[in-house]
């Protein structure tokens, strides 16, 4: 090629570049054009979206959680606590890459399986950005290998929650019940709002009659975070307000005495105030430990509770339904002489069975062994030596339509509006009812099975107490109830319309009668009273768990334990002044006098001794 | 080479204009460099999370960058014709010394490791390329033959396919664009630009499927739909759009800007730098940056057609459009109109190589500025 440049035309170059890059800067005029549009866009015509946008990426809304309120027995011993507990928590959002934090956490510090497992289980059901815990209980230790390596721990944040501790464990399981994780089915009920940032919900027990009160309110913390979700400052918060302390009936001693009393038994105590109606003590044994279900319980533990015999998740106090058997015999003597179908001159002669016209098979008497109670037995005779053929024709000259109708005054057959979620109604059984559930009518031997607390009727223990606690304070209508105070706030009590107006000399007979069962030398429950410096007023009864027929004598050395006779035992004391009243059934134990009746005694001894303590205690402070 | 030295003594006699020309410098250009470059740190301060040693690596960079626009603006134009095959001999072998010595991140092989210092040759090239093509035509005929526009071709494909194989997708683009712009420039003929044309756009397709890497095609995908992969792919998008948006008109305020402060916009300091700055200073700190720029691009055009030499006109022309590019780029890809690819906004971005690549060729800007004038009767 020749030197091009000395041919070339030096103006004609000129023209041709200034020509093209005229048309660049042309094409660069319209792009920059396009490009100032889309910020004139961006920053003018879409500035609030944006500005909205910025915003809701810094700023986070984060509930404060209220701390659960607490609860107290009637001497201010803590029952329900709230303990810190450190737990590690993972927002899915904000951890890059999930199964590499996962390592490296547990590089750091112990990870179950089960960790694991249950975490990947709440992934699944978790809100976008939710804080989704992987371990609970965090050590000191492991917090501050946590706190050390934080910056290898993007998405991952240790905080600090409060978690329900109940001190006594499985003494107050059953009565104040317990909290749990929220449930699925419950997150579809719950007020989303009130629970946010709260993961437990009362599930059973006190714990769940007073949700709402224990709950508090959620406060809320404007926090403005990073990309990383990490917390930078805390830019505005409204705090919760903790949820409201309550102050029980409950005397721990007493439920502490009872609760011992029951061990390796099956069974239910209710102890009550009598003039207030408070419950003293409420035990269900067997029992379990709450504290088991706060954090989420094992499978294999809850199996174990589920699946044992004993059914220690039952709480028999206000959902097990028994026969009452005898201990209902004061309140149908008392019902008799009340509508005087019968008076306490009025006498029979037992001889150990009941024959009625035109039924072949003879009622028998319990004690028929013995050839009957005899001659001119009287309603008192008939309690305290517990005589059935009394209550079986007593029955008949009453009739079923007066026993059932005064039986609901005393609680029975209905719920007794006790502050606890759950309670059963039993059944007071009567032509209507019978009609109803049965379909057949009422014939005057269901009347006679019904006198002495067998056939159709059932009773909770708690209807028990109540029962006993109303004949005890002469026909004041108490209805039971667990919480005094409410952050000290009394709690009204409920009072059922009619008090029941019965004849003093009627109340005093039955009382007396009652305080024979324990202190005359043929009374059934005279075993207790050794030693005893103040009176108690008892009943003893007997349920069948299986029926015996007319022609088979009861031995319960030919049958499984399983099938042994509940023994039950009501009684109120002291037997001049009622304070206390308790009902109170031992599963397969046999006879009232001697399995159900020591307890009552303990715990009753145990509410003399607190009482006459507190006396000293207060006389002395004064 | 006499008579260039003659002219110079002849012209230095007189005003301030010429007293500036004696020290090579172009005072109006080295003002808004000035400018620019303050800006950039006062953004870059507020970008890196107001961290000083950032802001003194790049002010000691600018520093260097401008010690090497002086530097090359004292040698005359025909020097760097003359020599630009070198350059560009010693890019090429960089580049291919990268391939196999190379040292890199996040997959990419990009650097040489010099023991002092790291060295991006692929940032060499993109001064590199339009100097050897200017200077292969500046000794051509105008409008470049048909056997010239091939070795132009050569001259820039083969740099640009080793950058690819980097991969640096961006830069390579880049490089084509400023030998492209220079055959552009040069008067290429209309037909040549068609048949350019149609080959790109046939070339489109089997670039995708056959060059393109994954994720190079999901920054593509991603810029069609970001809303698809918020947390992915799209979060870059969406965070800086966002950051622009809610910059407004006047802005939240130096060191307030609360995505770019709080971590959520991406590469704040390097890549995305001009949406920190949107955010903080808002549309109108974009305006007053694209106004700079604009004073900056003009007296570049006009250092251009004042050029004396046919290489002084196109290199001028094209390392200005090349410049224009940079911007453009940028500014559409953190803004949501371009894919994202590795361009930095000159002057303003974190970055060390491309601040001094820059200089280089702003000196060689400088060099065509204060080059001593021909006979002007000839106009």
């Amino acid at each position: 090629m020749i030197n091009d440049a000395a041919f070339s035309d030096p103006a004609r170059e000129r023209k041709i570049f200034a020509s093209r890059l005229l048309i660049s800067i042309f094409l660069a005029f319209v792009l920059g054009i396009v490009v100032i549009a889309r910020y004139v866009d961006l920053q003018l015509t879409r500035y609030q979206d944006f500005a909205t946008h910025a915003d809701n990426n810094r700023v986070h809304v984060r509930p404060a959680p209220p701390s659960r309120g607490l609860i107290y027995d009637r001497n201010g011993e803590l029952l329900a606590d709230n303990r810190p507990t450190y737990i590690l928590t993972i927002v899915r959002e904000r951890s890059d890459n999930l199964s590499e934090l996962l390592d490296t956490i547990s590089s750091l510090i112990e990870i179950s399986d089960n960790d694991i497992k249950r975490f990947e289980k709440r992934l699944t059901r978790r809100k976008p950005y939710e804080q989704t815990p992987l371990k609970y209980d965090l050590t000191e230790q492991e917090r501050g290998v946590l706190a050390v390596n934080g910056y290898l721990l993007d998405g991952a944040e240790v905080s600090a929650r409060l978690m329900r501790f109940y001190p006594d464990g499985e003494l107050f399981g059953h009565a104040i019940g317990y909290v749990g994780r929220i449930n699925e089915r419950e997150s579809q009920t719950i007020d989303g709002i009130k629970y946010s940032g709260t993961d437990s919900i009362g599930k059973i027990g006190l714990e769940k009659f007073y949700e709402s009160q224990l709950l508090g309110e959620v406060g809320t913390e404007h926090v403005e975070t990073n990309a990383r979700g990490r917390v930078m400052r805390i830019l505005d918060n409204k705090d919760p307000v903790p949820g409201s302390n309550l102050t029980l009936y409950l005397d721990s001693r007493l439920q502490r005495v009872a609760h011992k009393a029951f061990e390796g038994e099956r069974g239910a105590l209710v102890a009550i105030d009598v003039k207030t109606g408070g419950i003293l003590a409420i035990v269900s044994a067997p029992g379990y430990d709450p504290n088991l279900f706060v954090s989420g319980i094992t499978q294999k533990n809850y199996d174990a509770l589920l699946h044992s015999p004993d059914r220690p998740l039952f709480d028999r106090t206000i959902r097990g339904q028994y026969p009452p058997g005898s201990t209902i015999k004061p309140l149908f003597g008392l019902i008799g002489l009340h509508s005087k179908t019968i008076s306490m001159d009025y006498v029979i002669d037992d001889p150990g069975y009941f024959i009625m016209e035109g039924i072949e098979r003879p009622w028998r008497d319990h004690n028929s062994k013995r050839g009957g109670h005899g001659k001119g037995v009287d309603l008192a005779e008939a309690i305290i030596e517990s005589c059935d053929v009394f209550f079986y024709k007593m029955s008949i000259k009453t009739g079923i339509d007066l026993l059932s109708r005064y039986s609901k005054q005393f609680g029975l057959g209905q719920i007794t509006g006790i502050d606890m979620p759950g309670e059963r109604s039993g059944i007071m059984p009567s032509r209507v009812w019978k009609k109803g559930a049965r379909g057949q009518s009422w014939f005057n031997g269901d009347t006679i099975n019904t006198s002495i607390g067998q056939g159709f009727m059932l009773a909770t223990p708690l209807q028990l107490a109540v029962m006993t606690a109303r004949i005890a304070s002469r026909g004041n209508a108490v209805v039971p109830k667990i919480v005094k105070s409410i952050n000290g706030i009394a709690v009204a009590r409920d009072e059922i319309s009619e008090p029941i107006n019965i004849n003093e000399e009627h109340w005093d007979y039955i009382h007396k009668a009652m305080s024979d069962v324990v202190h005359s030398t043929k009374g059934t429950a005279k075993g207790i009273s050794r030693g005893l410096s103040y009176k108690i007023a008892g009943k003893t009864g007997t349920a069948q768990v299986i029926s015996i027929s007319a022609e088979e004598e009861y031995d319960s050395s030919k049958i499984d334990k399983s099938q042994w006779d509940h023994a039950l035992f009501v009684a109120f004391a002291p037997a001049d002044d009622p304070q206390i009243a308790i009902g109170l059934i031992v599963e397969n134990g046999e006879h009232g006098s001697s399995a159900a009746a020591p307890i009552a005694r303990m715990v009753m001894d145990m509410y003399m001794k607190s009482k006459a303590g507190s006396h000293q205690s207060s006389g002395g402070a004064n | 080479m006499h008579r260039d030295d003659f002219v110079r003594r002849m012209q230095s006699p007189g005003g301030d204009k010429q007293s500036g020309r004696s020290l090579h410098i172009d005072l109006p250009l080295l003002v808004m460099l000035i400018l620019v470059c303050c800006a950039g740190l006062v953004v870059l301060y507020s970008a890196s999370g107001q961290n000083m040693f950032y802001v003194k690596r790049q002010a000691l960079l600018m520093l260097v960058g401008f010690g090497v626009m002086f530097g090359v603006a004292q040698f005359p134009v025909r020097f760097w014709e003359r020599w630009s095959f070198l350059l560009y001999g010693v890019g090429l072998m960089s580049l291919l010394a990268v391939l196999f010595f190379g040292v890199g991140a996040k997959g990419a092989q990009r650097w040489l490791d010099l023991g002092f210092t790291r060295f991006q040759p692929s940032e060499l090239m993109k001064v590199a390329v339009p100097m050897m093509v200017s200077a292969y035509l500046g000794k051509r005929y105008i409008p470049p033959a048909f056997g010239h526009v091939l070795m132009v071709l050569a001259i820039t494909v083969i740099p640009v396919i080793l950058v690819v194989r980097q991969p640096d997708l961006g830069t390579a683009l880049l490089i084509l664009a400023s030998g492209f712009f220079v055959i552009f420039l040069a008067g290429l003929r209309k037909r040549y630009l068609l048949s350019a044309f149609l080959l790109v756009m046939a070339a489109i397709p089997t670039f995708w499927l056959f060059v393109m890497r994954d994720y190079q095609k999901q920054r593509v995908l991603t810029l069609l739909s970001p809303e698809d992969d918020k947390l992915g792919a799209g979060w870059n998008i969406i965070q800086s759009t966002t950051a622009i948006g809610s910059g407004g008109w006047s802005g939240k305020g130096w060191t307030l800007g609360t995505q770019s402060q709080l971590n959520f916009l991406p590469e704040s300091h390097t890549d995305f730098i001009i949406a920190v700055l949107a955010e903080e200073f808002g549309l109108m700190g974009v305006l007053a940056l694209c106004t700079l720029y604009t004073l900056l691009i003009s007296r570049c055009i006009m250092i251009a057609l004042n050029s004396q030499s046919q290489f002084g006109r196109m290199i001028a022309g094209s390392l200005t459009l090349t410049f224009l590019t940079y911007v453009f780029v940028n500014m559409s890809m953190v803004s949501g109109i371009l894919p994202v690819v590795g361009v930095p906004l000159p002057f303003i971005s974190y970055g060390g190589t491309a601040i001094v690549t820059l200089f280089l060729g702003f000196g060689i800007l400088m060099a065509i500025s204060t080059e001593p004038k021909r006979i002007r009767t000839t106009l």
